[in-house]
């Protein structure tokens, strides 16, 4: 399994730089101009000497060498040089976004406390909900549980946040007046009370981003287990004497699994950059909506970064889940 | 409902009685705390030369200045200095080729440094820079040298007569930025001084303390401004994202902000969030004109690329004037305002709607919708519909039209109205919607820019910076069609060409009186819509923005930004 | 047994399977009933225009914000009409008339797209899951798709094939395939992956190796022994994958990639409407109910099926 996992590392090296090619050229074909959200007051000519300003007027294959030299070798630079008082950088130019002309990578550091505050916080509410309900739906099927279950995650999952959100905003901030409608990133929690605020602000976004999670999760931990449920293995487990408990918790969990972690880990990657619709509507302005700012705009070295770095959390994810699939159930051999 | 009434009528008395005596809102700096402005376009950057979106020259206009500003009505105020020169206070040259600006003495800086021309002519120096990419360049075009005469005096010389001396340093596009904290950012550096590009020292009424690009603005207020008693908000957060519908939410409903900028939102979806009876929308018109362009020139797939959508070949049926009068002739332009804009549009047949001295009151004639007449106009022009599908032609050509504008809900539905009118008078639609930054997109490699027109009829509004429609009216000229040679570049979108209009121009570039001037872009105007109805305008769009009924001292400006008056901003109420 | 028996027994035992497929689906009530609301959707939206025969897209402005025909009995002064019982739009357009041709779009969308998706999903899931050396290939092609951005490659797909297919097969049928087709392909990954692993956990079980040590071929193990211990994952990809496809249309049209706007699918009414939802709530709450409703349906037909399918379940 370790040798698997070093070979998979390596191999996820080219993969990772072929995916960085396809997604410049992608961005590269992509009909869209950085100026088009400028005025048209302003005349083409002038347009056209602020795009040779961003370094437009070189070609992809001048701009993409340089976007890799920049993130893989001037960008940690900084970042040692920031953690240890070096100066290895020495003013080399670093990745910088068309839109604010500043650093991407600064931009997103500050975007990663909302976005782990609000959507990673969504995801692990939704999974941790998700995995019991599924287990329970399927352990009692079509019982009164099982069904409001199915229910309300088919229903939940079925409305877009773009009406559920708005709907919440509706009754809670608006009718209500309870709960914030719009999302104060600039809060620091210091004490009960800012703490306090804080879960008021989070928990609409939390709620409708958990309501997908959950809905989703909960089907596959469901199906998978009543797949289980009826194995032979089960039947034979009970005929020993072991406590429910244990056959339902040990063994068909466990190899019911497989599916569940599939899905968990896929998720993972859009918690930064996936939940853009209701980032907008509570105005979280989180990685999502710094992702679609930068497409609308686009604002070409900030969608790259982004989507690189998720592409790398992607890949790591799948590796992860892979090697958990050899945990969960060791026949799977990979060597 | 009885209590929703009473109580609407209770805010109404509560939000009139301060008024009565708001004049009398004086006080320390300070005095009314924090204030809360919400633009659902978040602010990228704070540096007005390096982008020139509504959402950063906005912002920033909170923290620089220009020497003078236009105000609600269009007419220029001075702000840094004492007096706006003009060719009777002797400021601008006799012959036009300069203007002079004289400093208000003992202005500063919000650090507390005196603001001296050489900032001014720094200013300059910097967006001129030819690798800097300033957003601003056109205002400072035909400009020659800035100079320093004294500690407070810049002399702009330009390179010819300039009828229009108030590029430079007018208006939010161009304010002045501090030549000590930017000396270091010139030409291609200016993207790496990235703390000077997010918290600009400037002489406005407040001061930047944390700036987070594309989502939310911190300032305070300056304990250097000019006037000792403003701005009467401490601290100000300025947050972006979002959409209009939330925006106009947080201000009219809930009452969380206490600004909301631009909410292009259908009049009935404002008109039930106001009921709320917590803030007040209000409007005021610009020179921003909702219209259809008409492509002179043959968009079909059919032709080869370097002929298709260019001058070498003409319209097949758009190239007909009656069709064009037609077309116009079926819309019902009040109907158009009254869904798409209520009382922030009015029905209009000018490409220019204002100032008043430049608008065309005798061009009315397709403010009334005649399905009749156009139908007449088509059938007397040799279109019928011979063939009974309900669509007419001409020598084999079906008048089948492709409309295309950018997405949006309000033009979808002016589409979708359009479509059903021009149906009446047997002219078949078909729809298209592109996503604005591909629409607007400047990408020679995009068929679907508005530049490159790719379809028979596109929507769009347009305006022009300040009060002068000169660069506006000249960008109709025939060197400005957009080609396959200019990368699709150009401004005549329409493929307009008429030398007498191209003359008339140059006569409008040489002409100094006002009077004159007025009648020469009337003539340009009338030009371009009811004699050849190349462009046929639809709406003359106000701009609609919300306050909180709190929030005093909004007076709501088309002509520069605004957040222009912010510094008179105060809080109604007991606060006080 | 000669040849000729071989078959009629074996065309014989299939249908009885087949019927008792149906028998057990039929003791499950809400697959039942998931069916009935199908059935009855299905014809709302395909007979229902034939019945109620109004335009979707025409205007009547005059006879704008007409609310549904049930609010005379809460409030006797509201704006209602025979004329449109589930009232008009902002326009004039009669809602129902919109629900019936934004239901046919969105279905005929939300189908061809999720089958799409399952069918590509579900190919590179098995073949990666059995196929050692098809692993690593597949799978990093997986991460590469999962890693593009939606948005600018759809704006490329958009702006190479909008043209072509218009030109082929007409405006909406041209941009129908290109929906279609641009949610399919960005879809599949994650059934690919479940899929996938799935299927390497199952080829170690015992009842492989026996048919894999009788000499069974890689298609037929993946037909008759892989792919029907991996239906429940599937069908939950399934069901889950209509209602993201009949929703990603509506984000389509939203940006300006989707089907032209007067052109009603169920998502747009619904996102057209958002706005208004407080002042109307008519006109968020029947597209938003037939999008529920129909994925709700699916999703308990795939319950029913899921056990109608499972000879372990069946016996019982």
């Amino acid at each position: 399994m370790l040798i698997y996992t070093i070979r998979r590392l390596l191999i996820s090296i080219p993969t990772l730089l072929f995916i960085a090619f396809v997604i410049f050229m992608l961005l590269e074909l992509a009909p869209g101009d950085p100026m088009a959200q400028m005025p048209l007051t302003i005349p083409p000519e002038v347009k056209e000497k602020m795009r040779l300003a961003l370094g437009l007027g070189e070609p992809w294959y001048v701009r993409f060498p340089l976007w890799l030299k920049q993130f893989f070798i001037v960008e940690p630079q900084y970042w040692i040089d920031g953690t240890f008082g070096t100066n290895f950088a020495d003013g080399a130019q670093r990745i910088i976004s068309f839109q604010s002309r500043s650093p991407v990578f600064e931009t997103i550091a500050q975007r990663m406390p909302q976005t782990l505050w609000v959507v990673g916080m969504s995801y692990v509410v939704g999974v941790l909900i998700a995995l019991p309900i599924g287990i329970i739906s399927a352990y009692r099927q079509y019982s009164v549980f099982d069904q409001a279950g199915t229910f309300v995650s088919m229903i939940g999952f079925s409305v877009p946040p773009f009406f559920s959100g708005v709907l919440l905003i509706v009754i809670f901030s608006v009718q209500l007046k309870w709960l914030p409608s719009i999302y104060d990133t600039t809060h620091v929690v210091g004490d009960w009370d800012s703490f306090l605020f804080q879960l008021r602000q989070m928990i609409m976004p939390v709620m409708v981003l958990a309501l997908q999670t959950t809905a989703q999760v909960s089907r596959y931990m469901r199906a998978s287990m009543l797949d289980n449920l009826g194995q032979d293995y089960v039947r034979t487990a009970r005929a020993k004497g072991m406590s429910e408990s244990t056959v339902v918790l040990k063994h068909v969990l466990r190899n019911s699994m497989i599916p569940v972690v599939t899905v968990i880990a896929l998720g993972i990657p859009s918690i930064f950059g996936g939940a853009i619709i209701t980032e907008q509507i509570f105005k979280v302005n989180g990685l999502g909506q710094l992702l679609i700012i930068a497409l609308q705009g686009s604002d070409i070295p900030m969608v790259m970064t982004i989507t690189f770095l998720l592409a790398v959390l992607i890949v790591m994810m799948n590796l992860i889940a892979d090697v958990l699939y050899g945990i969960l159930d060791p026949r799977i051999r990979y060597d | 409902m009885k209590l929703k009434t009473a109580l609407l009528g209770a805010v109404a008395t509560v939000s009139l009685a301060p008024a009565a005596f708001a004049d009398a809102h004086e006080g320390e700096r300070g005095r009314d705390g924090q204030l809360n402005i919400i633009y659902w376009q978040a602010p990228s950057i704070l540096n007005p030369y390096l982008s020139g979106g509504t959402k950063d020259l906005e912002s920033a206009s909170l923290v620089v200045e220009p020497l003078g500003r236009y105000d609600s009505t269009g007419a220029m105020v001075p702000y840094l200095v004492d007096e706006i020169p003009t060719v009777a206070n002797g400021g601008v040259s006799e012959d036009l080729t300069s203007i002079t600006w004289k400093l208000t003495e003992g202005l500063l800086w919000s650090d507390g440094t005196p603001l001296t021309s050489a900032d001014v002519v720094f200013t300059a120096e910097y967006c001129m820079d030819p690798e800097g990419g300033c957003a601003q360049l056109s205002k400072f075009e035909g400009v020659e040298t800035v100079e320093a005469l004294d500690d407070l005096t810049v002399k702009v010389t330009f390179g010819g007569p300039q009828p229009n001396p108030y590029g430079p340093f007018m208006g939010g596009q161009s304010p002045i930025i501090q030549a000590a904290q930017f000396a270091e950012c010139m030409g291609a550096k200016a993207p790496e001084c990235t703390d000077a590009n997010f918290g600009p020292i400037g002489t406005g009424p407040f001061v930047v303390t944390d700036f987070r690009t594309n989502d939310v603005i911190q300032l305070v207020a300056n304990e250097n401004y000019r006037d000792p008693n403003k701005p009467a908000f401490a601290s100000v957060t300025f947050k972006g994202g979002g959409d209009a519908t939330a925006a106009g939410r947080s201000v009219l409903e809930t009452g969380e902000f206490d600004y909301a900028w631009n909410l292009q939102l259908a009049p009935d979806v404002i008109a039930s969030m106001a009921e709320a009876g917590v803030g007040t929308p209000v409007s005021a018109f610009g020179t921003l004109v909702e219209r259809l362009e008409m492509n002179l020139t043959d968009p079909s797939p059919a032709l080869e690329e370097g002929v298709r959508a260019t001058a070498a070949a003409p319209h097949p049926f758009l190239s007909d004037e009656a069709v064009r009068r037609a077309l116009s002739m079926a819309i019902d332009r009040d109907l158009l305002v009254e869904v798409g804009y209520g009382q922030a549009g009015r029905p209009t047949c000018n490409l220019v709607p204002g100032p008043e001295v430049y608008a065309s009151t005798e061009n009315t004639g397709c403010l009334v919708q005649d399905i009749e007449g156009a139908k007449a106009l088509l059938e007397g022009a040799g279109w019928v519909d011979s063939n009974g599908d309900g669509i007419r032609e001409k020598d084999g050509v079906e008048l089948r039209i492709l409309y295309q504008t950018s997405t949006n809900a309000v033009r979808q539905d002016f589409q979708a109205l359009i479509k059903e009118w021009w149906g009446e008078i047997g002219v078949e639609t078909e729809l298209r919607n592109i996503d604005a930054s591909v629409f607007f997109g400047g990408d020679p490699g995009s068929p679907d820019t508005f530049q490159r027109f790719y379809a028979d009829v596109e929507m769009y509004a347009n305006n022009f910076d300040g009060t002068d429609p000169q660069a506006y009216l000249s960008a109709y000229t025939c060197d400005k069609a957009p080609k396959p040679e200019s990368q699709w570049q150009g401004e005549n979108i329409n493929r307009f060409c008429d030398p007498a209009y191209d003359a008339m121009v140059a006569e409008l570039g040489a002409t100094a009186d006002q009077a004159e001037r007025s009648r020469i872009a009337i003539a340009l105007n009338d030009m371009l819509t009811k004699d050849t109805m190349t462009i046929v305008p639809l709406v003359d769009r106000g701009r609609v923005s919300a306050h909180a009924n709190t929030l005093g001292g909004v007076v709501l400006n088309t002509w520069d930004s605004e957040l222009w008056n912010a510094a008179d901003w105060y809080r109604i109420g007991d606060n006080r | 047994m000669t040849d000729t028996t071989m078959t009629a027994t074996a065309v014989e035992k299939s249908r009885n399977q087949w019927f008792d497929v149906w028998a057990q689906f039929r003791t499950h009530k809400g697959a039942v009933a998931g069916l009935a609301f199908l059935v009855f959707i299905t014809l709302f939206v395909t007979v229902g225009p034939v019945l109620w025969d109004v335009d979707p897209g025409k205007l009547n402005i005059r006879n704008k914000d007409v609310r549904p025909i049930y609010m005379a009995i809460f409030d006797s002064d509201a704006k209602v009409s025979w004329g449109s019982p589930m009232g008009t739009d902002n326009l004039g357009r009669d809602i129902m008339a919109n629900i019936m041709a934004g239901g046919r779009v969105s279905l005929a969308v939300g189908w061809t797209a999720m089958i799409l998706a399952v069918f590509i999903g579900t190919l590179i899931g098995v073949l990666a899951g059995y196929f050692k050396r098809l692993d690593g290939l597949l799978m990093r092609f997986t991460d590469l798709v999962l890693a593009l951005p939606l948005l600018p490659l759809l704006l490329v797909m958009m702006l190479l094939f909008r043209d072509p297919l218009r030109a082929t097969f007409g405006p909406e049928n041209g941009i129908f395939i290109l929906i279609v087709t641009g949610i399919g392909i960005t879809s599949w990954m994650q059934t690919a992956r479940i899929v996938r692993g799935d299927v390497m956990a199952l080829k170690e079980r015992e009842f492989v190796l026996a048919a894999r040590s009788i000499g069974t071929p890689a298609h037929r193990m993946i037909t008759r022994h892989l792919l029907p211990n991996v239906m429940s994952p599937i069908m939950v990809s399934a069901t889950l994958g209509l209602a993201t496809a009949i929703i990603t249309e509506s984000a389509l049209s939203f940006l300006g990639l989707g089907f032209p706007s007067d052109f009603p699918t169920w998502g747009k009414i619904l996102f057209d409407s958002v706005d208004r939802m407080t002042a109307f709530p008519e006109r968020v709450i029947w597209p938003g109910l037939a999008i529920s409703l129909t994925v709700l349906a699916v999703n308990y037909i795939g319950d029913g099926l899921r056990d109608a399918l499972d000879p372990r379940i069946r016996g019982q």
